[in-house]
Protein backbone atom coordinates (compact mmCIF):
# COMPACT_ATOMS: atom_id res chain seq x y z
CA UNK A 1 0.00 0.00 0.00
CA UNK A 2 2.79 2.28 0.71
CA UNK A 3 4.27 1.92 -2.47
CA UNK A 4 1.01 2.39 -3.89
CA UNK A 5 0.95 5.82 -2.33
CA UNK A 6 4.46 6.80 -3.18
CA UNK A 7 3.63 6.13 -6.48
CA UNK A 8 0.35 8.65 -6.77
CA UNK A 9 2.67 11.23 -4.67
CA UNK A 10 5.35 10.87 -6.64
CA UNK A 11 2.63 11.63 -9.97
CA UNK A 12 1.54 14.44 -9.06
CA UNK A 13 5.37 15.75 -7.78
CA UNK A 14 6.02 15.07 -12.08
CA UNK A 15 2.80 16.62 -12.80
CA UNK A 16 3.39 19.54 -10.62
CA UNK A 17 6.80 19.68 -12.10
CA UNK A 18 5.62 19.82 -15.81
CA UNK A 19 2.94 22.40 -14.91
CA UNK A 20 5.77 24.78 -13.98
CA UNK A 21 7.50 24.18 -17.08
CA UNK A 22 4.91 24.88 -18.70
CA UNK A 23 4.19 28.18 -16.89
CA UNK A 24 7.64 29.35 -17.49
CA UNK A 25 7.15 28.60 -20.84
CA UNK A 26 3.68 29.92 -21.85
CA UNK A 27 3.52 33.01 -19.44
CA UNK A 28 7.04 33.55 -18.44
CA UNK A 29 9.38 33.00 -21.43
CA UNK A 30 9.22 34.60 -25.37
CA UNK A 31 9.14 32.17 -28.02
CA UNK A 32 8.07 34.43 -30.46
CA UNK A 33 11.25 35.29 -32.94
CA UNK A 34 13.99 33.36 -30.74
CA UNK A 35 15.10 31.23 -33.81
CA UNK A 36 12.62 28.89 -34.20
CA UNK A 37 10.37 29.74 -37.04
CA UNK A 38 11.07 30.57 -41.03
CA UNK A 39 13.46 33.50 -41.15
CA UNK A 40 15.12 35.65 -44.40
CA UNK A 41 18.14 37.98 -43.66
CA UNK A 42 18.69 41.55 -44.52
CA UNK A 43 21.78 43.78 -44.10
CA UNK A 44 22.37 47.25 -43.37
CA UNK A 45 25.43 49.77 -43.30
CA UNK A 46 24.93 52.21 -40.45
CA UNK A 47 27.21 54.99 -39.84
CA UNK A 48 27.23 54.30 -36.01
CA UNK A 49 25.08 51.87 -34.22
CA UNK A 50 24.99 53.20 -30.86
CA UNK A 51 23.96 50.61 -28.14
CA UNK A 52 22.23 48.13 -30.50
CA UNK A 53 23.35 44.70 -30.20
CA UNK A 54 22.68 41.33 -31.53
CA UNK A 55 18.72 39.99 -30.62
CA UNK A 56 17.39 43.74 -30.76
CA UNK A 57 14.12 43.60 -32.25
CA UNK A 58 13.41 45.20 -35.48
CA UNK A 59 9.86 46.68 -35.11
CA UNK A 60 7.10 48.12 -37.97
CA UNK A 61 5.34 50.93 -36.12
CA UNK A 62 6.37 48.89 -32.90
CA UNK A 63 5.33 45.38 -33.98
CA UNK A 64 8.30 43.38 -33.79
CA UNK A 65 8.97 41.63 -37.22
CA UNK A 66 12.82 40.61 -36.46
CA UNK A 67 15.67 40.69 -35.28
CA UNK A 68 19.24 41.56 -35.24
CA UNK A 69 21.53 38.42 -36.44
CA UNK A 70 24.68 39.67 -36.30
CA UNK A 71 26.95 43.12 -36.11
CA UNK A 72 30.49 43.37 -37.37
CA UNK A 73 32.42 46.20 -39.08
CA UNK A 74 32.93 45.87 -42.58
CA UNK A 75 36.60 45.52 -43.44
CA UNK A 76 36.83 47.74 -46.57
CA UNK A 77 34.69 50.46 -45.34
CA UNK A 78 34.99 50.22 -41.51
CA UNK A 79 31.44 50.92 -40.99
CA UNK A 80 29.07 48.66 -38.70
CA UNK A 81 26.87 45.79 -40.84
CA UNK A 82 24.28 44.87 -38.99
CA UNK A 83 22.62 41.28 -40.12
CA UNK A 84 18.62 40.93 -39.62
CA UNK A 85 16.25 38.45 -39.69
CA UNK A 86 12.59 39.14 -40.63
CA UNK A 87 10.13 36.41 -39.93
CA UNK A 88 8.93 34.80 -43.36
CA UNK A 89 5.62 35.90 -42.18
CA UNK A 90 6.45 38.96 -43.68
CA UNK A 91 8.54 38.30 -46.90
CA UNK A 92 7.45 40.27 -49.96
CA UNK A 93 6.12 42.27 -47.76
CA UNK A 94 8.72 45.64 -47.54
CA UNK A 95 9.44 47.41 -50.50
CA UNK A 96 12.85 48.23 -51.52
CA UNK A 97 12.57 51.68 -50.51
CA UNK A 98 11.75 51.05 -47.14
CA UNK A 99 14.67 52.73 -44.41
CA UNK A 100 15.77 51.57 -41.56
CA UNK A 101 16.69 53.53 -38.58
CA UNK A 102 17.93 53.36 -34.67
CA UNK A 103 15.45 54.36 -32.13
CA UNK A 104 15.32 54.36 -28.44
CA UNK A 105 12.29 52.51 -26.52
CA UNK A 106 11.56 55.23 -23.94
CA UNK A 107 14.04 57.76 -22.67
CA UNK A 108 16.58 54.95 -21.01
CA UNK A 109 15.13 51.98 -22.80
CA UNK A 110 16.90 49.50 -25.00
CA UNK A 111 17.58 50.34 -28.52
CA UNK A 112 15.77 48.70 -31.43
CA UNK A 113 15.60 49.22 -35.36
CA UNK A 114 12.76 51.03 -37.03
CA UNK A 115 11.44 49.64 -40.48
CA UNK A 116 9.40 52.44 -41.94
CA UNK A 117 7.94 51.00 -45.04
CA UNK A 118 8.64 52.60 -48.48
CA UNK A 119 6.28 52.33 -51.71
CA UNK A 120 6.15 50.92 -54.51
CA UNK A 121 5.86 52.30 -58.42
CA UNK A 122 2.44 51.30 -59.80
CA UNK A 123 4.01 49.64 -62.96
CA UNK A 124 5.96 47.55 -60.78
CA UNK A 125 3.11 45.90 -59.06
CA UNK A 126 1.71 45.67 -62.30
CA UNK A 127 5.14 43.29 -63.32
CA UNK A 128 5.03 41.86 -60.59
CA UNK A 129 1.06 40.30 -61.27
CA UNK A 130 2.37 39.75 -64.39
CA UNK A 131 5.93 38.12 -64.04
CA UNK A 132 5.79 36.33 -60.71
CA UNK A 133 9.40 37.86 -60.33
CA UNK A 134 9.05 37.73 -57.06
CA UNK A 135 8.97 33.72 -56.98
CA UNK A 136 12.19 33.15 -58.89
CA UNK A 137 14.22 34.73 -55.56
CA UNK A 138 16.69 36.96 -57.80
CA UNK A 139 17.58 39.94 -55.88
CA UNK A 140 17.22 43.10 -58.19
CA UNK A 141 14.09 42.39 -59.94
CA UNK A 142 11.61 41.81 -57.03
CA UNK A 143 10.70 45.03 -56.14
CA UNK A 144 10.17 43.46 -52.41
CA UNK A 145 13.21 43.14 -49.91
CA UNK A 146 14.04 39.59 -50.26
CA UNK A 147 16.92 36.97 -48.66
CA UNK A 148 19.88 38.43 -48.57
CA UNK A 149 19.44 41.92 -49.78
CA UNK A 150 20.90 44.79 -48.75
CA UNK A 151 18.69 48.42 -47.11
CA UNK A 152 20.69 51.31 -48.47
CA UNK A 153 18.22 53.93 -46.85
CA UNK A 154 19.52 53.88 -43.08
CA UNK A 155 19.84 56.58 -40.15
CA UNK A 156 22.10 56.17 -37.49
CA UNK A 157 21.22 56.17 -33.67
CA UNK A 158 20.89 59.65 -32.04
CA UNK A 159 24.51 59.70 -30.35
CA UNK A 160 23.45 62.35 -26.98
CA UNK A 161 27.14 63.42 -26.94
CA UNK A 162 27.34 64.67 -30.59
CA UNK A 163 24.25 66.72 -30.08
CA UNK A 164 24.69 68.12 -26.94
CA UNK A 165 27.90 69.34 -29.22
CA UNK A 166 26.08 70.62 -31.86
CA UNK A 167 23.85 72.40 -29.67
CA UNK A 168 26.56 74.25 -27.77
CA UNK A 169 28.69 74.82 -31.18
CA UNK A 170 24.80 76.12 -32.31
CA UNK A 171 24.31 78.69 -29.06
CA UNK A 172 28.44 79.83 -29.38
CA UNK A 173 27.72 80.81 -32.76
CA UNK A 174 24.65 83.20 -31.98
CA UNK B 1 74.20 19.81 18.96
CA UNK B 2 73.61 16.75 16.78
CA UNK B 3 70.61 15.70 18.95
CA UNK B 4 69.20 19.30 17.71
CA UNK B 5 70.06 18.45 14.01
CA UNK B 6 68.50 15.17 14.68
CA UNK B 7 64.98 16.64 16.26
CA UNK B 8 64.98 18.96 13.18
CA UNK B 9 65.70 16.55 10.36
CA UNK B 10 63.20 14.26 12.21
CA UNK B 11 60.42 17.28 12.68
CA UNK B 12 61.38 18.23 8.52
CA UNK B 13 60.27 14.32 7.15
CA UNK B 14 57.67 14.29 9.48
CA UNK B 15 56.63 17.23 7.90
CA UNK B 16 57.11 15.81 4.59
CA UNK B 17 55.43 12.52 5.92
CA UNK B 18 52.01 14.21 6.78
CA UNK B 19 52.09 16.70 3.29
CA UNK B 20 52.47 12.88 1.32
CA UNK B 21 50.06 11.33 3.31
CA UNK B 22 47.19 13.81 2.96
CA UNK B 23 47.52 14.03 -1.18
CA UNK B 24 47.70 10.57 -1.25
CA UNK B 25 44.65 10.24 0.80
CA UNK B 26 42.85 12.92 -0.85
CA UNK B 27 43.72 11.46 -4.43
CA UNK B 28 42.28 7.83 -2.67
CA UNK B 29 39.05 9.56 -1.89
CA UNK B 30 38.58 11.01 -5.12
CA UNK B 31 39.28 7.83 -6.77
CA UNK B 32 36.98 6.06 -4.59
CA UNK B 33 34.54 8.65 -5.47
CA UNK B 34 34.90 8.37 -8.99
CA UNK B 35 34.36 4.77 -8.58
CA UNK B 36 31.68 4.74 -6.92
CA UNK B 37 30.18 7.51 -8.85
CA UNK B 38 30.89 4.94 -11.89
CA UNK B 39 28.64 2.10 -10.36
CA UNK B 40 25.94 4.09 -9.45
CA UNK B 41 25.97 5.19 -13.29
CA UNK B 42 26.26 1.69 -14.61
CA UNK B 43 23.74 0.76 -12.81
CA UNK B 44 20.91 2.73 -14.06
CA UNK B 45 19.73 0.76 -16.95
CA UNK B 46 18.62 -1.88 -14.59
CA UNK B 47 14.88 -1.45 -14.91
CA UNK B 48 14.34 -3.88 -12.32
CA UNK B 49 15.45 -1.24 -9.82
CA UNK B 50 13.21 1.49 -10.96
CA UNK B 51 10.45 1.20 -7.97
CA UNK B 52 12.99 1.56 -6.23
CA UNK B 53 14.23 4.58 -7.35
CA UNK B 54 10.48 5.67 -7.65
CA UNK B 55 10.54 5.82 -3.76
CA UNK B 56 13.80 7.15 -3.55
CA UNK B 57 11.74 10.33 -5.69
CA UNK B 58 9.23 10.46 -3.27
CA UNK B 59 11.86 10.33 -0.21
CA UNK B 60 14.02 13.08 -1.73
CA UNK B 61 12.19 14.73 -3.93
CA UNK B 62 8.14 15.04 -2.76
CA UNK B 63 9.24 15.16 0.72
CA UNK B 64 11.06 18.20 -0.18
CA UNK B 65 8.85 19.76 -2.11
CA UNK B 66 6.96 21.73 1.06
CA UNK B 67 9.89 23.71 1.51
CA UNK B 68 10.99 24.29 -1.89
CA UNK B 69 7.57 25.59 -2.63
CA UNK B 70 7.57 28.22 0.48
CA UNK B 71 11.02 29.39 0.07
CA UNK B 72 10.12 30.13 -3.43
CA UNK B 73 7.13 32.08 -2.81
CA UNK B 74 8.72 34.10 -0.09
CA UNK B 75 11.94 35.14 -2.32
CA UNK B 76 9.71 35.96 -5.14
CA UNK B 77 7.53 38.14 -2.62
CA UNK B 78 11.09 39.59 -1.22
CA UNK B 79 12.80 40.14 -4.60
CA UNK B 80 9.65 42.06 -5.83
CA UNK B 81 9.27 43.92 -2.93
CA UNK B 82 12.97 45.18 -2.31
CA UNK B 83 13.06 45.55 -6.54
CA UNK B 84 9.82 47.67 -6.20
CA UNK B 85 11.93 50.38 -3.79
CA UNK B 86 14.18 51.05 -6.16
CA UNK B 87 12.92 50.59 -9.38
CA UNK B 88 10.06 53.06 -8.41
CA UNK B 89 12.43 55.75 -7.97
CA UNK B 90 13.08 55.79 -11.55
CA UNK B 91 9.57 55.10 -12.83
CA UNK B 92 10.30 51.63 -14.22
CA UNK B 93 8.34 49.76 -11.98
CA UNK B 94 7.79 48.50 -15.03
CA UNK B 95 10.29 46.24 -15.10
CA UNK B 96 10.36 44.24 -12.20
CA UNK B 97 8.71 41.63 -13.70
CA UNK B 98 11.43 40.85 -15.79
CA UNK B 99 13.79 41.77 -13.01
CA UNK B 100 12.54 39.03 -10.84
CA UNK B 101 11.96 36.36 -13.61
CA UNK B 102 15.28 36.71 -14.89
CA UNK B 103 16.79 36.66 -11.61
CA UNK B 104 15.10 33.79 -10.30
CA UNK B 105 15.48 31.74 -13.55
CA UNK B 106 19.16 32.08 -13.78
CA UNK B 107 20.56 32.44 -10.61
CA UNK B 108 18.17 32.40 -7.37
CA UNK B 109 16.17 29.51 -8.57
CA UNK B 110 19.22 26.29 -9.03
CA UNK B 111 21.20 28.14 -6.33
CA UNK B 112 18.67 27.83 -3.49
CA UNK B 113 17.07 25.25 -4.54
CA UNK B 114 20.53 23.32 -4.82
CA UNK B 115 21.52 24.72 -1.18
CA UNK B 116 18.00 23.65 -0.42
CA UNK B 117 18.36 20.63 -1.12
CA UNK B 118 21.62 19.75 0.45
CA UNK B 119 20.30 20.32 3.54
CA UNK B 120 17.10 18.38 3.23
CA UNK B 121 17.43 15.67 0.86
CA UNK B 122 21.74 15.71 0.82
CA UNK B 123 22.29 15.69 4.62
CA UNK B 124 19.79 12.63 5.16
CA UNK B 125 21.11 10.88 2.68
CA UNK B 126 24.34 10.78 3.82
CA UNK B 127 23.34 10.23 7.47
CA UNK B 128 21.12 7.09 6.28
CA UNK B 129 23.77 5.44 4.02
CA UNK B 130 26.41 6.14 7.09
CA UNK B 131 23.99 4.47 9.57
CA UNK B 132 23.68 1.13 7.21
CA UNK B 133 27.47 1.41 7.20
CA UNK B 134 27.53 1.73 10.72
CA UNK B 135 24.93 -1.35 11.66
CA UNK B 136 26.64 -3.04 8.62
CA UNK B 137 23.55 -3.66 6.36
CA UNK B 138 25.76 -2.90 3.53
CA UNK B 139 27.87 -5.70 4.55
CA UNK B 140 25.02 -7.69 4.67
CA UNK B 141 23.81 -7.15 1.36
CA UNK B 142 27.35 -7.76 -0.02
CA UNK B 143 27.28 -11.71 1.96
CA UNK B 144 23.81 -11.89 0.27
CA UNK B 145 25.54 -10.79 -2.95
CA UNK B 146 24.01 -7.95 -3.67
CA UNK B 147 26.00 -5.49 -4.70
CA UNK B 148 25.31 -2.02 -2.53
CA UNK B 149 26.45 -0.17 -4.83
CA UNK B 150 22.99 -0.83 -7.59
CA UNK B 151 20.70 -1.58 -4.80
CA UNK B 152 21.38 1.21 -2.47
CA UNK B 153 23.33 4.26 -3.95
CA UNK B 154 22.07 4.19 -7.48
CA UNK B 155 18.45 4.96 -6.83
CA UNK B 156 19.05 7.80 -4.72
CA UNK B 157 21.45 8.91 -6.70
CA UNK B 158 19.07 8.97 -9.89
CA UNK B 159 16.59 9.94 -7.76
CA UNK B 160 18.01 13.09 -6.63
CA UNK B 161 19.22 14.26 -10.09
CA UNK B 162 16.20 13.60 -11.45
CA UNK B 163 14.39 15.41 -8.38
CA UNK B 164 16.39 18.69 -8.72
CA UNK B 165 15.76 19.98 -11.85
CA UNK B 166 11.76 19.78 -11.40
CA UNK B 167 12.35 21.09 -7.94
CA UNK B 168 13.99 23.91 -9.19
CA UNK B 169 11.28 24.76 -12.31
CA UNK B 170 8.73 24.46 -9.44
CA UNK B 171 10.73 27.15 -6.98
CA UNK B 172 11.15 29.47 -10.29
CA UNK B 173 7.46 29.11 -10.98
CA UNK B 174 5.95 30.00 -7.44
CA UNK B 175 8.89 32.38 -7.39
CA UNK B 176 7.60 34.45 -10.59
CA UNK B 177 3.67 33.86 -8.62
CA UNK B 178 5.15 35.50 -5.32
CA UNK B 179 6.84 38.33 -7.27
CA UNK B 180 3.22 38.33 -8.72
CA UNK B 181 1.43 39.00 -5.69
CA UNK B 182 3.47 41.56 -3.94
CA UNK B 183 4.20 43.06 -6.95
CA UNK B 184 0.87 43.52 -8.82
CA UNK B 185 -1.91 42.78 -5.94
CA UNK B 186 0.09 44.78 -3.31
CA UNK B 187 2.59 47.49 -5.01
CA UNK B 188 -0.07 48.01 -7.83
CA UNK B 189 2.31 47.00 -10.79
CA UNK B 190 0.24 46.80 -13.72
CA UNK B 191 -0.12 43.21 -14.45
CA UNK B 192 -0.50 43.62 -17.97
CA UNK B 193 3.71 45.27 -18.00
CA UNK B 194 4.53 42.72 -15.48
CA UNK B 195 4.07 39.95 -17.88
CA UNK B 196 4.21 41.29 -21.02
CA UNK B 197 7.81 42.99 -20.11
CA UNK B 198 8.52 39.86 -18.60
CA UNK B 199 7.97 37.89 -21.68
CA UNK B 200 9.78 39.84 -24.44
CA UNK B 201 12.97 39.95 -21.80
CA UNK B 202 13.08 36.48 -20.92
CA UNK B 203 14.54 33.52 -23.55
CA UNK B 204 13.50 30.42 -23.40
CA UNK B 205 16.79 28.65 -24.60
CA UNK B 206 18.62 31.56 -22.93
CA UNK B 207 17.41 31.61 -19.50
CA UNK B 208 14.78 28.92 -19.17
CA UNK B 209 16.67 26.15 -20.47
CA UNK B 210 20.13 27.67 -18.60
CA UNK B 211 18.69 27.89 -15.47
CA UNK B 212 17.71 23.78 -15.73
CA UNK B 213 21.23 22.89 -17.26
CA UNK B 214 22.87 24.13 -13.60
CA UNK B 215 20.14 22.71 -11.75
CA UNK B 216 21.32 19.42 -12.96
CA UNK B 217 24.80 19.47 -12.61
CA UNK B 218 24.20 20.79 -9.41
CA UNK B 219 22.28 17.83 -8.73
CA UNK B 220 25.02 15.59 -10.18
CA UNK B 221 27.61 17.27 -7.29
CA UNK B 222 25.21 17.62 -4.50
CA UNK B 223 24.02 13.95 -5.03
CA UNK B 224 27.35 12.28 -5.43
CA UNK B 225 28.91 14.15 -2.50
CA UNK B 226 25.95 13.11 0.13
CA UNK B 227 26.61 9.53 -1.45
CA UNK B 228 30.03 9.27 -1.22
CA UNK B 229 30.13 10.95 2.22
CA UNK B 230 27.95 8.49 3.44
CA UNK B 231 29.45 5.38 2.12
CA UNK B 232 32.81 6.39 3.15
CA UNK B 233 32.36 7.56 6.50
CA UNK B 234 33.98 6.67 9.88
CA UNK B 235 31.42 3.65 10.74
CA UNK B 236 30.42 5.36 13.98
CA UNK B 237 28.18 8.04 15.94
CA UNK B 238 30.94 10.68 15.53
CA UNK B 239 32.29 9.79 12.01
CA UNK B 240 28.33 9.79 10.63
CA UNK B 241 27.74 13.32 12.42
CA UNK B 242 30.88 14.20 10.93
CA UNK B 243 29.85 13.23 6.98
CA UNK B 244 26.59 14.70 7.50
CA UNK B 245 28.03 18.30 8.08
CA UNK B 246 30.74 17.97 5.85
CA UNK B 247 28.18 16.76 2.97
CA UNK B 248 26.28 20.22 3.54
CA UNK B 249 29.55 22.21 3.99
CA UNK B 250 31.04 20.91 1.03
CA UNK B 251 28.04 20.82 -1.08
CA UNK B 252 27.19 24.37 -0.58
CA UNK B 253 30.75 25.32 -1.12
CA UNK B 254 30.96 23.33 -4.86
CA UNK B 255 27.30 24.57 -5.42
CA UNK B 256 28.52 28.18 -4.90
CA UNK B 257 32.00 27.85 -6.84
CA UNK B 258 30.10 26.53 -9.89
CA UNK B 259 27.54 28.35 -10.24
CA UNK B 260 30.14 31.18 -10.50
CA UNK B 261 32.00 29.33 -12.96
CA UNK B 262 28.91 28.41 -15.02
CA UNK B 263 27.36 32.11 -15.07
CA UNK B 264 30.56 32.79 -16.11
CA UNK B 265 30.18 29.74 -18.71
CA UNK B 266 26.52 31.25 -19.99
CA UNK B 267 26.01 34.92 -19.16
CA UNK B 268 29.69 36.16 -19.01
CA UNK B 269 30.45 36.31 -22.62
CA UNK B 270 28.01 37.41 -25.35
Amino acid sequence: MTTRKTEILVGLFVALAIAAALLLALRVANQGMSGSGETYTLTAKFDNIGGLKARSSVKVGGVVVGRVERIYLDPRDLIPVVELKISSEYSNTFPDTSSLSILTSGLLGEQFIGLSPGFIFPEDIVSIEEDKVCETQTLNECPYLTNGEEIFDTKSALVLEDLIGQFLFNQGSE
Amino acid sequence: MSMAITSVFKSVVNYFASLGRSTVDSITAVGQASLMLFGALIAFPQWKNIRLTIAQVYVVGVQSLLIIMVSGLFIGMVMALQGYTILVNYGAEGSLGPMVALSILRELGPVVTALLFAGRAGSALTAEIGLMKATEQLSSLEMMAIDPLRRVVSPRFWAGVISMPMLTLIFSAIGILGGHIVGVDWLGVDAGSYWSIMQSTVDWDKDVVNGIIKSIVFALVVVWIALYKGYSCIPTSEGISLATTQTVVYASLAILGLDFILTALMFGIS
